[in-house]
């Protein structure tokens, strides 16, 4: 139970955040902040040694028992290496912002509530077993991360991002959630654990692919992978301990844990290992090149988030392929696995601290433009070091972390290439080739962030304050993940052992029993391999190129605007919402004849269709009674009066004509043997008739005349449609009677049950008198309308207009 | 006989539709009007025309003659319904002239930013 309750505990924790904000002034707020990260983070590493050695913890939280609902906390290797990472740069975000936000001016208590909230969205999503609360924390994560990026909420900018994000993110949300519930349908259960030994059996069902697909919708949507990575860059309008934490560290991870955690159950279909590879890869090359065509810091990294998002999903989608091979154990593709969860450590810690140098920058500058910075090596010298570690480490230089992982990279880019699987033998060639040109890119971006900001000539003019290095406090935090990213370099085997193997078991458990037995050794020497001579490549190349940026970034310009991605986005919301609009004006004109004609054609045509479709329709002469020659009298009567009604152009001729259908209405009552209903339609016709007159004939302001009424044909193709249409329901339903009359009953028991003679009114005041008590409520409620309309005149304060 | 009462109330509801797709006011009124005559002639219809005595007990008759009373009883609400709703509509286009000053439906529409 208590697993569980962890999750939960930054959200308890942020209740009281407003009364230290309020009440404890004095105290920057996330000084009391920072230890629940950092308390949670000394706990999930106790747990560290259990889960090396192969072992999981499950507990539940039955939320919603009878629909079979739980919260639940499933810890192994893949969700404690997640919860490291969520608590420990947690830990340290927050110590950075304690130094970043300034208490006196910013709104501290909203800022850690949100930070809160959002590292229990974070902790449900990698702990959750069940996949209905797993998508509860996911959608919480959006919507703190919205919160989060709108925190300075009275700049456009922030509350674009803010919206653009939780648009995208949601999207994918839901999209998961569908595949979600496929997911229950195939397998009757919500739980993961569950569903993947039902693996080989899912994927022969219809719904499989549709799973898969929408599923990836999701992480793909919350990785930021191609196309959907739009919204990262604009979320950089967040404050900079944010961008650090969310869209570098954790949330953006959220895609990647789901695409790991279900490779179990997805990788058994080729689809999944395409779309994860290709994907990953094309969006790693994307990131990588837009990266070089940005200008402010914070773009910079946001697009190198993305390519190295893309890095780690193809890594990924290479893993999952190793469900395709024989002997998989003795292939290069078990090394993907674990190099995906390795450069995910690793590019947690370097970007981490980037974005930290960022807001450092940003905070001693007052600008994070990259063509006003330069030359502040000498006033920044611990800035400008930990910035050249993870740089360095992210172009993959030697002696740092990111040299490591990306190594195994390109061997595994490399193998998947000579794999006969899927074709790959036509395309597979693309997979290394594509991972060198964005390697290179990466190599110029990250040294296009260092060199352009610290490195060059100083231009303090261009600056909004003068800059000097930061305080001491806001530097711990990057310097700690710098030390990381070089202590990892030297102990990686340790990291592995600990942290990585549990993890490649989750995602690949078919190919091992415990996380020992997982032979991956990382070395930084491999000897002369093909992967060492790319590298090589890579440096040379990169190092030419960043060597002429000026010369060619300017042809990052000859790209036109009007097709870029954002501009689609743009186009969808003004679709979405001007476009809607527009449409609702189209049919919701405010006439209401065209609300009639809508209601009567769809009517017509629905019930026409129906009776003919089901072939209903019959007529049957046997059961009707004699045509009597007073009644067709009276029938033409009725038809001349209706003809008077529709043709004339005078008030006081059409009211005549209605009285004297009325009458006629009564005749034929008379004719049909209904004396009760003859003497009501004979007096309630003539108070109408008075009643219209009194309303249209003498009323001063309007003229006696109606407008010619003009013959128009639409309305009377509409009008003969729905005449038309009860005819025809009228005769197939007298010609198809099934059931005989209740009226027998009454007729029979109208004396001795009712005591009474006329079973008319019998009916109506004995057998169904609750009928006619509320009949009788219509025309009392009738009769206060009226008079509240005609007595009641509430003064309108401006209406100079007004006839009276 | 039902068949052409059939015919009758097709007609009767054309007609309705027809004079309730117009503009002016008072014609969507008459409209409404023709609209319940036609809704309780088909009522009267669907119960069956036959029966050769009114549903009033009288010596000598049997059950069988009697016309069927319940869609009698049926109308006989619908009418005082359909009465009221009538009045307080005349009454409420009354106001609606007064107000406005105009019976031209196409004329009134709502608020734009409605």
């Amino acid at each position: 139970m208590y697993l569980v309750l962890l999750i939960f505990l930054p959200l308890l924790a942020a209740v009281f955040i407003p009364f230290l904000f309020k009440r404890v002034g004095k105290i920057h707020t996330g000084w009391f902040v920072f230890a629940v990260p950092a308390a949670l983070f000394i706990y999930y590493l106790t747990l560290i040694s259990d889960v090396m050695n192969g072992g999981t913890f499950i507990e539940e939280f039955a939320w919603i028992p009878s629909l079979d609902i739980a919260i639940s906390s499933y810890i192994d290797g893949l969700s404690l290496l997640f919860s490291l990472l969520i608590t420990g740069i947690g830990s340290l975000v927050v110590l950075y912002s304690v130094f970043y936000l300034d208490k006196n001016r910013e709104q501290l208590h909203n800022f850690y509530i949100y930070l809160l909230m959002f590292m229990t969205a974070m902790l449900g999503v990698v702990q959750s077993d069940h996949m209905i609360s797993l998508y509860l924390f996911w959608e919480l994560t959006s919507i703190s991360s919205f919160l989060l990026i709108g925190y300075w909420y009275t700049r456009d900018r922030s509350r674009f991002g803010a919206l653009k994000s939780m648009m995208i993110t949601v999207f994918g949300g839901l999209m998961m959630l569908g595949g979600f519930i496929l997911l229950y349908i195939m397998g009757g259960t919500y739980s993961i654990r569950e569903l993947i030994p039902q693996a080989a059996e899912l994927v022969n069902h219809d719904f499989f692919i549709w799973a898969l697909v929408l599923i990836l919708l999701g992480a793909f949507t919350k990785s930021a992978q191609f196309p959907f990575y739009i919204w990262l860059p604009d979320a950089m309008e967040a404050p900079t301990p944010v961008s650090a934490y969310l869209h570098s560290a954790t949330m953006v991870k959220a895609g990647l844990y789901l695409v790991a955690r279900f490779t179990p159950i997805f990788a058994l279909d080729g689809t999944w290992v395409w779309l994860v590879a290709g994907i990953g890869l094309l969006t790693l090359f994307w990131g990588s090149f837009f990266a070089v065509k940005q200008t402010d810091l914070k773009g910079i990294l946001a697009f190198s988030t993305v390519s190295q998002l893309g890095l780690i999903m193809s890594l990924l989608g290479v893993a999952a392929a190793a469900y395709h091979v024989e002997d998989a154990a003795s292939t290069v593709f078990k090394y993907a696995a674990f190099a995906a969860i390795f450069h995910l450590i690793n590019h947690a810690t370097f970007k981490g601290s980037l974005f930290m140098i960022a807001g450092i920058v940003d905070h001693e500058t007052g600008t994070r433009d990259i063509r006003k910075l330069g030359g502040l090596m000498s006033l920044m010298p611990i800035s400008f070091t930990i910035a050249m570690i993870g740089a360095f480490s992210m172009a993959g230089l030697p002696l740092l972390n990111g040299f490591l992982s990306k190594e195994m990279f390109l061997t595994a880019m490399l193998s998947i290439a000579q794999f006969e699987l899927f074709s790959m033998d036509v395309w597979g060639f693309l997979f290394p080739v594509l991972a060198w040109i964005a390697s290179v890119f990466t190599f110029i971006y990250s040294f296009y962030f260092v060199f352009h900001t610290f490195a060059g000539k100083h231009k303090p003019e261009l600056l909004p304050k003068k800059a000097h290095e930061a305080p001491i406090g806001m530097l711990i935090s990057p310097a700690v993940l710098a030390v990381l990213v070089i202590v990892i370099f030297f102990i990686p085997n340790l990291v592995a052992d600990w942290l990585i193997k549990p993890a490649v078991v989750a995602i690949q458990p078919f190919l091992y029993n415990s996380p020992a037995e997982v032979d991956v050794h990382v070395s930084a020497w491999h000897g002369f391999q093909p992967e060492l001579f790319m590298t090589i490549g890579i440096f040379a190349v990169g190092g030419l190129l960043f060597w002429k940026l000026r010369k060619w970034q300017k042809a990052y310009k000859i790209f036109p605007e009007a097709f870029t991605l954002n501009r689609l986005y743009d186009g969808m919301m003004f679709l979405g919402d001007t476009g809607a609009n527009r449409f609702s004006r189209m049919y919701m004109d405010g006439i209401m004849r065209n609300g009639f004609v809508y209601m009567f054609s769809a009517m017509s045509v629905l019930v026409i269709a129906t009776v003919f479709l089901n072939d209903a329709f019959l007529v049957d002469f046997s059961q009707s009674a004699p045509i009597g020659f007073y009644e067709v009298t009276i029938i033409l009567a009725m038809i001349i009066g209706t003809i008077v009604i529709l043709v004339t152009s005078s008030r006081l001729t059409a009211i005549i004509a209605l009285g004297a259908v009325g009458y006629s209405v009564a005749i034929l009552f008379v004719m049909f043997r209904a004396p009760d209903l003859a003497l009501t339609q004979l007096v309630i016709e003539t108070v109408s008739v008075a009643l219209f007159l009194l309303a249209f004939f003498h009323l001063p302001k309007v003229a006696k005349k109606m407008e010619r009424p003009s013959f128009k044909l639409g309305n009377a193709i509409i009008a003969i449609a729905v005449g038309a249409m009860m005819t025809i329901v009228a005769l197939s339903a007298h010609s198809q009677k099934i059931i005989p009359s209740i009226s027998e009953y009454y007729k029979e028991t109208v004396y001795t049950l009712g005591g009474g003679g006329n079973i008319v009114n019998v009916i109506l005041v004995d057998y169904r008198g609750f009928d006619t008590l509320f009949e009788i409520t219509v025309l009392g409620i009738a009769a206060i309308g009226i008079i509240t309309m005609i007595k009641l005149r509430l003064k309108k304060k401006e209406a100079p207009h007004e006839n009276k | 006989m039902e068949i052409l009462m059939s015919l009758l109330i097709g007609f009767l509801f054309a007609a309705a539709v027809y004079l309730m797709l117009s503009k002016s006011l008072i014609r969507v009124v008459l409209g409404t009007a023709v609209l319940s005559h036609a809704a309780h002639l088909l009522l009267l219809t669907m119960g069956g025309l036959g029966g050769t005595k009114p549903p009033v007990v009288a010596d000598g008759v049997t059950v069988y003659d009697y016309a069927d009373p319940l869609p009698q009883a049926l109308i006989l609400t619908a009418i005082v319904i359909a009465f009221a709703v009538t009045a307080f509509l005349l009454v409420v286009s009354y106001r609606a002239y007064q107000e406005l000053g105009t019976d031209d439906m196409s004329l009134m529409k709502g608020n734009e930013d409605e």
